[in-house]
C-alpha cells in the first residue's frame, strides 16, 4: 500500500470524531440480521453493549437484564451505513447545513459515519481549519465524522496544501471536490506526494472546457430544452487520465459521484490492470434519468455530475454487481430554497440525500429485483475501506453500528420535514418503502424514529 | 388554455384555434378603429429581461388592441437591476391583480416558475434558448396564409440551431402542422440528439433545392470568439441564403433582426419570395389571439367573448 505508516484501524470512534455519549446497552430481540461480508443472514438477539456487537444470541434468548429490549421481529438489522460524500456546509453556509444537522441526518438516513467535503467557504485547507472542525463534531455530531481536506489551496487547482501537516491534523484525505484538478501537472504532483503524506484523494472528475456553461447531460434531452449540456466525456476523459496518473505514481485514487457509462468502464479496466482506484455512485445517478429533467424542477433534478441516460443508469448498477463501484456515496449538497427558486440554469448544483438514501434505493432497486437486498446493504458500506476506515459489521466483537430498518414501511419523503437544514431533496414528494427505525452508531444511540420509540414505550 | 409556456404543450387543435382567431383580428386590423373592448379593466405585465424590440411592442400593442390596462418592466432601469430574485418581481406585480403576465428571460424554464408563482396566465415570450412559442404560432399563420396548409411541406431551418429557441419552437410546430423539417447548419450549432424530435439533420445545404420554404435564423457575431464557427465570412460562404440558392418556387422566413450579409443577403431579404414582412405583421394578430384566447377564449363567464361572438367589436360599434 502507499500510504505507509497506516496501521489497520479498530473504530470509527477512535478514527472520526463524534460527540460523546452514553454506551447503548441494547438487546434488538428477533431481528433478521443481514451482514454479507460477515456472512452472517438469520435472526439472533443482537446484544450491544460497552460500544461493541457483544454477542449474536440465539433468537429470544439473549440476557436482557439491565438492557434496553427492542422488538425487532420482522425487523431487519444491518451494519449501518459509511458514506465518504457529505457536505456539511462548515465553516461559511451554516444556513444550509452544519455539523449537528448534517450528522443528524446522516443518523437518520442509518449511517455510522460520514465524510465531510472540504469545499467549504473557506475551504478546509489548514491544520487549524481541521482541528476547529473536528472539536465542533465532538461538540455536536451525532454519528462520527472525518474531514477531508483540499488537495489545492483555496481550491484553485494551482499550489498543493500542506498535506502533511493536515494529515497530522487529522484530515482523513484530500479532496477539491466540487471542482476538478484541471491541471494534469499539478494532480501528478499531489499523487507523488501522497507517498509521503499518505490519505486518499477523491476526485471529482470533470473537464470544464468540455462542460462549459453546462447544466444538465447532454442529450437529447438537453437538445430539446435547449439547456446547455454537461457531455459523458466532460468526466470520462479525466477519469481515464488521472487513473494513468495514478499507474504511473503508484498512488491511489478514489472516483466520486460516477454518472457515465464510459467512466465506469474506464474504472473497470483501471482496477483489472492493477490501479489504486475506487468509485461510488450516487443514489440519484442509480435511479434517475435525465428524463426527469423535462420537468425543468432544479430543486430535485440539478446536480453536478448531472443525471445521464438510462444506459448510463444501468452502466452504474452493473458497476455495483460487479465492484468496479465498491461503494454508494450520497454527495449529500444542502441548499437553501433561494438558491433553488429560480430557473434551472441559474439554480445551484446539488440535491440531498443522507435520509433516504437506503429507502430510494430499497425501493427502486431491491424491491423490482435489479439488485439484491445483500449487495445494496454491502455497497452502502463501501465507502470506509477506500479511506483506511474500518467497513462496519454486526460480527460479534465489532464496534457497535447497526442500523435496524422496517422493510415493508411505507412513507412519504418530505412529510414530516427533515434533519438536515435543507429540503432540496431529490426524492422529496415520492413514497419509499423501506424504512430507518434506529441508528446505533460507534456504540452510541444516535437515531430513534420517534414513532418507533413510542411503540418501543407502549 | 391557462398559460402558454411552450409548443411543446400545445395540440395540433389549440395551435389552430389561436391561428383562427387571429384571422378574425386580421380583419379588426384594417378598420380604423383597431381597437376592441375584450379585455377591458383587465391588465397584463409585460416583463422583459432581455431585449426585444419585435416580440415586445407588438405583445404591448396586442394588449392595448384589446383594451387591456399594460404595465411594461423592463429588467434595465427595474428593481431587477437592484438585485430583486424572479419569484419577488412576480409576487410584486402579481400584487396588481394582472390577467396575464407576458415574460422573456434568458433561462430555460422560467415563464414555467412564473406559472406556479402566480394567479395569472403567464405567456412565454422566450425562455433562454428553449422555446419562443409565440414565433412559432406567427410563423405557422404566415404559411398558412400563404400556402394554405402546412402538411407534407418540406421546411429547412437553417443556421444556429443550438442557440436558438425560435428553432427548437418552430420545429415542434411545424412538425404538429404535419410538415417535415429539416436542421441545417454547421456541426458545432446542431445540438447532439436533436433528432429525437423526429427531424432530419443536414450540415451542409446540398439538397436545400427540395425545400418548399427555407427558415433561417439569426447568426450572431460572438459564436465566432467561442469557436463554433471559425468566421463569420466562412458561415457565409457555406451557409448564406441568396438569391442563388433560392429557387423561386421557394419561401424565405426569418424571425429577424437579420444580420444582412450574414445568415442572408440583401437581395434575398428583399426578394418576393421573402414572408419576412409579414411575419412582422403576423406577429401582432396573433399575439392578440394568444391573450383574447387565454384571458377571454373558452370561458364563457368572459365579459366579451358570448356578448360579441366571435368577431371582435370595436369600440364605438353598439354591440
Amino acid at each position: 500500500m502507499s500510504a505507509q505508516g497506516e496501521l489497520p484501524t479498530t473504530s470509527l470512534r477512535e478514527q472520526l470524531d463524534v460527540r460523546p455519549g452514553e454506551d447503548a446497552h441494547l438487546v434488538l430481540r428477533r431481528a433478521t440480521v443481514l451482514d454479507p461480508v460477515a456472512g452472517i443472514d438469520s435472526v439472533h438477539d443482537i446484544v450491544v453493549r460497552d460500544g461493541h456487537v457483544a454477542a449474536l444470541a440465539s433468537p429470544g434468548e439473549a440476557d436482557t437484564e439491565g438492557a434496553e429490549v427492542v422488538e425487532a421481529e420482522g425487523l431487519h438489522a444491518f451494519p449501518a451505513f459509511f458514506d465518504p460524500h457529505v457536505h456539511l456546509r462548515t465553516p461559511g453556509h451554516e444556513h444550509k447545513e452544519d455539523v449537528e444537522t448534517g450528522t443528524r441526518a446522516a443518523a437518520a438516513g442509518g449511517y455510522c459515519g460520514i465524510l465531510a467535503m472540504a469545499n467549504t467557504e473557506p475551504p478546509v485547507s489548514t491544520a487549524a481549519d481541521i482541528s476547529a472542525l473536528r472539536e465542533q463534531a465532538r461538540a455536536g455530531a451525532s454519528v462520527p465524522v472525518g474531514f477531508l481536506a483540499t488537495v489545492t489551496k483555496e481550491m484553485a487547482g494551482e499550489e498543493l496544501t500542506e498535506m502533511v501537516e493536515l494529515r497530522e491534523a487529522g484530515a482523513l484525505g484530500f479532496s477539491d471536490d466540487g471542482l476538478p484538478i484541471v491541471d494534469a501537472g499539478v494532480m501528478r504532483r499531489a499523487l507523488q506526494y501522497q507517498h509521503l503524506c499518505g490519505g486518499n484523494i477523491a476526485l471529482h472528475e470533470e473537464d470544464p472546457r468540455l462542460s462549459m456553461g453546462g447544466a444538465m447531460h447532454e442529450g437529447p434531452v438537453s437538445a430539446v430544452l435547449g439547456i446547455g449540456g454537461i457531455p459523458s466525456v466532460s468526466e470520462s476523459t479525466m477519469v481515464a487520465r488521472d487513473a494513468a496518473i495514478a499507474a504511473h505514481e503508484s498512488a491511489r485514487i478514489h472516483v466520486q459521484h460516477l454518472s457515465a457509462a464510459e467512466s465506469v468502464e474506464i474504472v473497470r479496466a483501471a482496477k483489472a490492470a492493477g490501479v489504486q482506484i475506487s468509485a461510488e455512485a450516487s443514489p440519484h445517478h442509480l435511479c434517475l434519468t435525465d428524463e426527469e429533467v423535462r420537468s425543468l424542477d432544479p430543486h430535485r433534478f440539478k446536480m453536478n455530475p448531472p443525471i445521464r441516460e438510462e444506459r448510463d443508469r444501468q452502466a452504474l448498477i452493473e458497476g455495483l454487481r460487479d465492484g468496479s463501484v465498491e461503494c454508494i456515496a450520497t454527495d449529500h449538497a444542502p441548499h437553501q430554497p433561494e438558491e433553488k427558486d429560480v430557473p434551472f440554469e441559474q439554480a445551484a448544483f446539488g440535491v440531498t440525500g443522507l435520509e433516504t438514501a437506503f429507502a430510494a434505493l430499497h425501493t427502486e432497486l431491491v424491491l423490482p429485483g435489479v439488485i439484491g437486498l445483500g449487495l445494496l446493504v454491502e455497497r452502502m458500506g463501501g465507502g470506509a475501506e477506500p479511506f483506511d476506515l474500518p467497513r462496519p459489521t454486526l460480527a460479534p466483537g465489532a464496534e457497535a453500528n447497526v442500523v435496524l430498518c422496517d422493510l415493508g414501511a411505507e412513507w412519504t419523503v418530505g412529510e414530516d420535514g427533515y434533519e438536515s437544514r435543507s429540503a432540496n431533496s431529490w426524492c422529496a414528494g415520492r413514497t419509499l418503502t423501506g424504512r430507518v427505525l434506529m441508528t446505533v452508531a460507534a456504540g452510541q444511540v444516535a437515531f430513534r424514529l420517534r414513532s418507533f420509540s413510542l411503540g418501543v414505550a407502549s | 388554455m391557462k398559460h402558454l409556456l411552450s409548443i411543446e404543450q400545445l395540440s395540433r387543435e389549440e395551435i389552430e384555434a389561436v391561428l383562427d382567431r387571429a384571422e378574425s383580428f386580421a380583419e379588426v386590423g384594417r378598420r380604423d378603429i383597431k381597437k376592441v373592448p375584450t379585455l377591458r379593466g383587465r391588465t397584463v405585465v409585460s416583463l422583459f429581461y432581455e431585449s426585444s424590440t419585435r416580440t415586445s411592442s407588438s405583445f404591448d400593442l396586442a394588449a392595448k388592441r384589446l383594451s387591456a390596462d399594460l404595465v411594461s418592466v423592463k429588467a434595465a432601469g427595474s428593481s431587477v437591476e437592484k438585485g430583486e430574485s424572479l419569484k419577488d418581481t412576480v409576487a410584486t406585480l402579481s400584487a396588481y391583480d394582472p390577467a396575464a403576465i407576458v415574460i422573456r428571460h434568458p433561462y430555460a424554464g422560467a415563464a414555467q416558475m412564473v406559472a406556479g408563482w402566480t394567479a395569472a396566465s403567464v405567456v412565454n415570450a422566450g425562455d433562454g434558448k428553449h422555446e419562443h412559442p409565440s414565433q412559432a404560432l406567427l410563423d405557422v399563420y404566415t404559411l398558412r396564409r400563404r400556402l394554405g396548409a402546412l402538411d407534407g411541406l418540406r421546411i429547412w431551418i437553417v443556421g444556429d440551431v443550438l442557440h436558438s429557441r425560435v428553432a427548437r419552437s418552430n420545429l415542434i410546430a411545424f412538425a404538429k402542422m404535419g410538415a417535415e423539417v429539416t436542421l441545417c447548419g454547421p456541426p458545432t450549432l446542431i445540438p447532439r440528439g436533436i433528432e429525437a424530435l423526429g427531424c432530419d439533420v443536414s450540415y451542409s445545404l446540398d439538397g436545400i433545392e427540395e425545400a418548399d420554404v427555407v427558415y433561417a435564423l439569426r447568426m450572431q457575431k460572438e459564436r465566432m470568439s467561442e469557436s463554433f464557427v471559425p468566421s463569420l465570412r466562412e458561415y457565409a460562404a457555406s451557409f448564406q441564403i441568396d438569391t442563388r440558392r433560392l429557387n423561386p418556387r421557394q419561401l424565405l422566413m426569418h424571425p429577424g433582426p437579420v444580420n444582412r450579409g450574414v445568415e442572408l443577403s440583401g437581395e434575398a431579404i428583399d426578394s418576393p419570395q421573402s414572408l419576412i414582412a409579414e411575419q412582422v405583421a403576423a406577429g401582432l394578430v396573433v399575439r392578440m389571439a394568444i391573450l383574447y384566447e387565454l384571458l377571454a377564449g373558452g370561458d364563457p363567464s368572459a365579459p366579451s367573448a358570448d356578448a360579441e361572438g366571435t368577431r371582435p367589436t370595436p369600440i364605438g360599434t353598439p354591440a
